[in-house]
């Protein structure tokens, strides 16, 4: 385990070392830019819109009854913007996007394509690793803004249409307002962009290691996504700690 | 096939392989293999299926890492950073390892753009030239998963011939091809190295493009060289089990 992380924080000062070839490698950073979009927004739209429902029914009723119905759009606010938008997210793209990059590299690997960039003097770190984790890095702190506005809009639409609650749009809004500063989105933003570093890094990693054919790649694409999910939810605890 | 015009501002390198050592697991894989291949020659390593040819071929090109021993080019260690950006070094997989992900154009542009050498269209007129060169003219936009085994071969072929390599290594190149893509392949790495004097290093099992193509011979089986020489003073070898691996045929009831 620890061989391996330090494995991985190796990749990691590679990568960051690689970064001032980013405008010559810009193409494949946006290419992968938008299959990130592509494959995720539907997902993270659905995911977030009932995240954000299921908090204002579980939290809306039990305000009401003590006379706090108008916290509700802070607590979702709250909720969505600092921990579950930013964390569920980036479990959601570690299962949807960190699987993809190491089941890509893992079959390069396995099928001789690193090799051979390796002997026409192409590095695969930044060939392949650093556009990646870019582009990662980039999109998961998008989707988590488009996260945390669905969600918001989910839990609002559940306060105002749940007869237990009915808190009004503008009443869930306004507490929204009252309660979410700039600091707890960029809080979340902050998360999300550590995350996403994570399932770069981790994700590429597993696929650069892979051996042993079609069973090897299946290996890595699993060890990555659990890897992924348990460093998520190890830094999550202690970014928290810090950023409280 | 024309007469290829040597060019004259295009040299080999020479390999040299010292006391070459490779455990994989404990598994000792080569044990003490020692080669000296010149400049512009066609040097053919030769054994059973497991004797070690292939982890040989990424030894010279640097894929592996030596247990013990070293691998000299033109007298400079493969593990120095600088073999690579000094000399021009190729390799055709046994796969073809073509990037799945890219057409058959830009597998073949892929060195010249990546390291920024040429404009983009230069870069499309030479792979048009090394494309046709290897009887694949008018398939730039193809698909490597488009492509059957012996046309994915002479893309790799193409690919390596954009680096203009000083040295390059094949292996298993007719490996499950038919006998009249095994043919081309075979032309292939004769034409180039008489076009261009390049060091040829192949790996097979394949007899007849062993005594074809190759100016000398190793004959390599468990780890170890058994011999060295020309084909022919390979073929007259007395040692049994090269006697064996080269009349080995099908006998049937």
């Amino acid at each position: 385990m620890f061989q391996n992380l330090g494995e991985m924080m190796l990749l990691f000062s590679r990568t960051v070392r690689s970064l001032p070839l980013l405008w010559r490698h810009r193409q494949k950073v946006f290419d992968q830019f938008f299959e990130i979009g592509n494959a995720s927004l539907l997902m993270v739209c659905i995911l977030s819109f009932f995240i954000g429902g299921v908090i204002s029914l579980l939290t809306g009723p039990v305000l009401v009854e003590r006379g706090l119905a108008s916290a509700v759009g802070g607590l979702v606010g709250l909720s969505m913007c600092k921990e579950l938008g930013p964390v569920m997210m980036s479990i959601l793209i570690a299962g949807r996007i960190g699987s993809a990059m190491a089941a890509e590299i893992g079959s390069m690997r396995v099928y001789q394509e690193i090799d051979a960039l390796r002997t026409m003097n192409i590095n695969p770190i930044h060939y392949l690793v650093m556009p990646r984790v870019v582009a990662v890095a980039v999109a998961l702190p998008l989707l988590v803004i488009f996260s945390v506005l669905v969600g918001w809009g989910g839990g609002a639409l559940v306060a105002a249409t749940n007869p237990k609650i009915s808190v009004s749009f503008q009443s869930f809004l306004v507490n929204l307002k009252e309660i979410v500063t700039f600091g707890d989105v960029a809080n979340g933003l902050f998360k999300s962009f550590i995350f996403a570093l994570v399932i770069g890094v981790v994700s590429c990693h597993q696929g650069l290691q892979t051996i042993g054919g079609p069973r090897g790649i299946g290996r890595s694409v699993t060890k990555a996504v659990v890897n992924c999910i348990v460093l998520i939810v190890i830094l999550d605890y202690f970014l928290t700690r810090l950023l409280l | 096939m024309n007469e290829p015009t040597p060019d004259s501002n295009h040299s080999g390198v020479s390999v040299k392989v010292c006391g070459l050592r490779k455990s994989f697991n404990g598994q000792e894989v080569l044990k003490g293999v020692d080669l000296e291949i010149p400049s512009g020659e066609i040097f053919l390593i030769m054994g059973p299926s497991g004797s070690g040819k292939s982890v040989l071929l990424r030894h010279i090109i640097g894929l592996e890492e030596p247990t013990e021993g070293e691998i000299l080019i033109n007298g400079k260690s493969i593990q120095s950073p600088e073999v690579m950006e000094e000399y021009r070094l190729a390799m055709v997989f046994q796969s073809g390892a073509l990037l799945n992900s890219l057409t058959v154009a830009e597998n073949v542009g892929l060195y010249l753009s990546e390291h920024r050498l040429k404009p983009p269209r230069e870069i499309a007129r030479i792979v048009a030239e090394k494309l046709e060169l290897v009887g694949l003219k008018g398939q730039e936009e193809r698909l490597p998963n488009e492509l059957s085994g012996g046309m994915k071969k002479r893309v790799a072929i193409a690919r390596a011939l954009v680096i203009e390599p000083q040295l390059i290594l094949y292996d298993e190149p007719t490996s499950e091809l038919d006998p009249l893509s095994a043919v081309v392949i075979a032309e292939e790495i004769v034409h180039l190295k008489k076009r261009i004097h390049v060091t040829s290093i192949v790996v097979s099992h394949d007899r007849e493009l062993a005594f074809g193509v190759a100016h000398r011979i190793a004959f390599i089986h468990e780890g170890q060289i058994l011999a060295v020489g020309t084909p022919d003073q390979v073929r007259q070898n007395p040692n049994p089990v090269i006697q064996h691996f080269l009349n080995a045929n099908f006998k049937f009831d």
